[in-house]
């Protein structure tokens, strides 16, 4: 739909389309059809109710602006006038695919805040649990991630295998998703008959399952096409832009909590933190199916050496910190998940600021898919992996 | 360890006595909670300490948990000696941070970035203390990958005072301003496009001042905007 050139050879343009005023210098003809719609908040591949506006030119992006808040909760406020132990199970409703590690990152704030630290064998509950968490939230967003992109197949194994997870999840705390699984100063758990064998049972049972998800996607020409080179985001813009977790370690910062300021006993066990090159969708992918199995080991070394002794540290039936603040923050299956509290010295926080891995990645989506088409924003939302629970709080 | 954590069933208290009253309209902390945190500024003011002193004579080496002794280190003394009383570093916890003078916070920011590599904003965020005469305390926590180490930087605003974005600095400061600005109404000067964020556009009152009620809402916008009478 080019509107032709005029022909400057032909000093008397009678047919020429420039009579018919089409194009002035300022506004060049067709290039009107710049194109702003709207996707969300329901939509399927928004993975909860993100609105994102969308500017085109033609197909191509010009530009994004997300709105969000429509799961906003006010879970800041809710802290301010609840006691610190009962605004623990409340932290499991906001990233609520992994609300194992939201439970693990507030219950060790609270702790520093206290000066307690939980015993070694609750630590080793912990970050048993912790690691399952993060496989189920991974298994989760590698099959919706897939099934967004067009692949449909593997979401059946995930979910499968993810059930897997929250079985040992239910046997251990009674709750599948919501488990509210740690207390403030150890675990309320002691480990079921059998806990032991059946996390390894599951290991044995998940461990050639990743393999199977790779030989689906890893070298799949579709897959290949659809993530390869879309939604870039190099290194240095991703550390201005905050970007932690799996999308900042495949541009290739090899950065992890859990290695860079340890916590949970996370010192004791061995494991490498996988990084990409590109900063691609596809490189997203590669870092957490390369997480998984990392995880595995952990939990291989921690289920085999748990320790004998009791599950809660000596902290007061009425949890009453000194007046202070904090700030503590673990390596979520999604980034750095932080809790700034300020305690008052008296039962309820002061203050307590939730910094949410998945509201700071989901700024750098603008940068991420400027350029691309619209069926790529699908892809790089959900590669970035965000949970709106999280995101509004 | 724990006995230092065991804090006495509380006797005659002043916080605890005010506590259970003051569930009221407001949920506002008692007298006791806006001046503790003050505590900071002055390390050796024992803001929090005199009640429970008082009070348990039997144990008055350990009052109320440990209080925030001064901070040093290179970084500390390079820039006291450039700035002065304009810099409070304290450390709490093993955690550092730095009390800042408004008027610093530009040049100390961007000094903090540029010359000691704290390239990571993790989070802005900010605390209401309705009772001093500044009422509100900005928080900046900033990260270095090269230092592996954690930086907190604090300062203190009137009310409907203003304070310089950082959006220049880092690019994640963006949405992190417009949440403060959403929940607490305090601008940022030179931030591209501060609007709310996760409240909707239209909304009135800053829901994480401390006189904002835990039930409060805009009725008018609920009312308008989703044909409802209460939200609740």
């Amino acid at each position: 739909m080019r509107v032709p050139e005029n022909d400057a050879k032909n000093d008397a343009p009678v047919h020429s389309l420039s009579n018919l005023n089409l194009e002035t210098p300022e506004k060049p003809y067709l290039d009107s059809n710049e194109l702003v719609i709207n996707m969300g908040p329901q939509h399927p591949a928004t993975h909860g109710v993100l609105r994102v506006i969308l500017k085109l030119d033609g197909e191509k992006i010009l530009g994004t602006e997300c709105i969000i808040g429509y799961l906003h909760r006010g879970v800041e406020k809710i802290a301010e006038n609840r006691t610190y132990t009962m605004f623990n199970p409340y932290v499991d409703r906001m990233d609520y695919c992994a609300a194992v590690s939201n439970g693990l990152g507030y219950c060790e704030a609270v702790e520093k805040l206290l000066n307690v630290e939980a015993p070694p064998r609750a630590q080793y509950i912990r970050v048993i649990l912790t690691e399952l968490q993060r496989l189920a939230s991974h298994l989760l967003w590698l099959g919706t991630h897939a099934l967004d992109i067009g692949a449909m197949t593997p979401l059946f194994y995930t979910f499968r295998d993810r059930e897997e997870v929250l079985k040992i999840f239910e046997k251990y705390c009674g709750a599948r998703l919501t488990t509210h699984a740690f207390r403030i100063g150890g675990c309320q758990y002691e480990t079921y008959a059998g806990f032991e064998n059946d996390v390894k049972k599951f290991l044995t049972f998940f461990a050639p399952k990743i393999g199977e998800y790779e030989t689906l996607l890893t070298s799949n020409r579709i897959w290949l096409d659809r993530t390869k080179n879309i939604g870039v985001i190099s290194a240095a813009d991703a550390v201005a832009l905050g970007v932690t977790g799996p999308v900042l370690r495949a541009s290739g910062v090899k950065w992890d909590l859990r290695k860079a300021q340890p916590y949970a006993n996370y010192s004791k066990f061995d494991f490498e933190i996988p990084v990409g090159t590109n900063g691609d969708t596809y490189d997203r992918y590669l870092v957490r199916v390369a997480e998984m199995r990392q995880s595995i080991r952990i939990i291989e070394q921690a289920v085999g050496g748990i320790p004998e002794g009791p599950i809660m540290a000596k902290v007061p039936k009425v949890i009453k910190p000194p007046a202070g603040e904090i700030y503590h923050s673990i390596e979520a299956p999604k980034g750095e998940l932080g809790y700034f509290i300020v305690s008052d010295g008296s039962t309820q926080p002061y203050r307590l600021r939730v910094r949410p891995p998945s509201f700071v990645n989901l700024q750098a989506l603008d940068l991420m898919v400027r350029g691309a088409l619209v069926a790529d924003v699908v892809a790089v939302i959900g590669t970035i992996d965000i949970v709106l629970g999280e995101v509004d709080r | 360890m724990a006995d230092e954590v065991k804090i006495p069933p509380p006797p005659p208290q002043p916080q605890s006595a005010t506590a259970g009253p003051s569930a009221g309209p407001e949920g506002e902390k008692p007298a006791a909670a806006a001046a503790a945190p003050t505590a900071p500024a002055n390390p050796a003011a024992p803001a929090a300490k005199p009640p429970a002193a008082t009070a348990k004579p039997a144990a008055p080496a350990k009052p109320a948990g440990p209080v925030p002794t001064p901070w040093n280190s290179p970084l500390v003394e390079k820039y006291k000696s450039r700035y002065g009383s304009g810099l409070d570093p304290l450390t709490y916890l093993g955690q550092n941070y730095l009390n800042v003078d408004r008027s610093l916070i530009p040049d100390i920011l961007r000094l903090l970035r540029d010359d000691e590599q704290f390239d990571y904003c993790v989070d802005i965020t900010a605390v209401h203390y309705p009772k001093r005469e500044k009422p509100f305390e900005v928080v900046w926590i900033l990260y270095s990958y090269l230092r592996n180490e954690r930086l907190r930087v604090k300062t203190q605003i009137a009310d409907g005072a203003s304070i310089p974005s950082s959006v220049n600095l880092w690019a994640t400061a963006n949405w992190l301003e417009r949440e403060v600005y959403d929940m607490f109404g305090i601008q940022f000067d030179g931030h591209p496009d501060l609007k709310r964020i996760l409240l909707p556009e239209g909304w009135k009152g800053h829901p994480l001042r401390k006189d904002y009620g835990i039930l409060q809402q805009d009725k008018e916008w609920v009312q308008i905007n989703l044909g409802i009478e209460s939200g609740q």
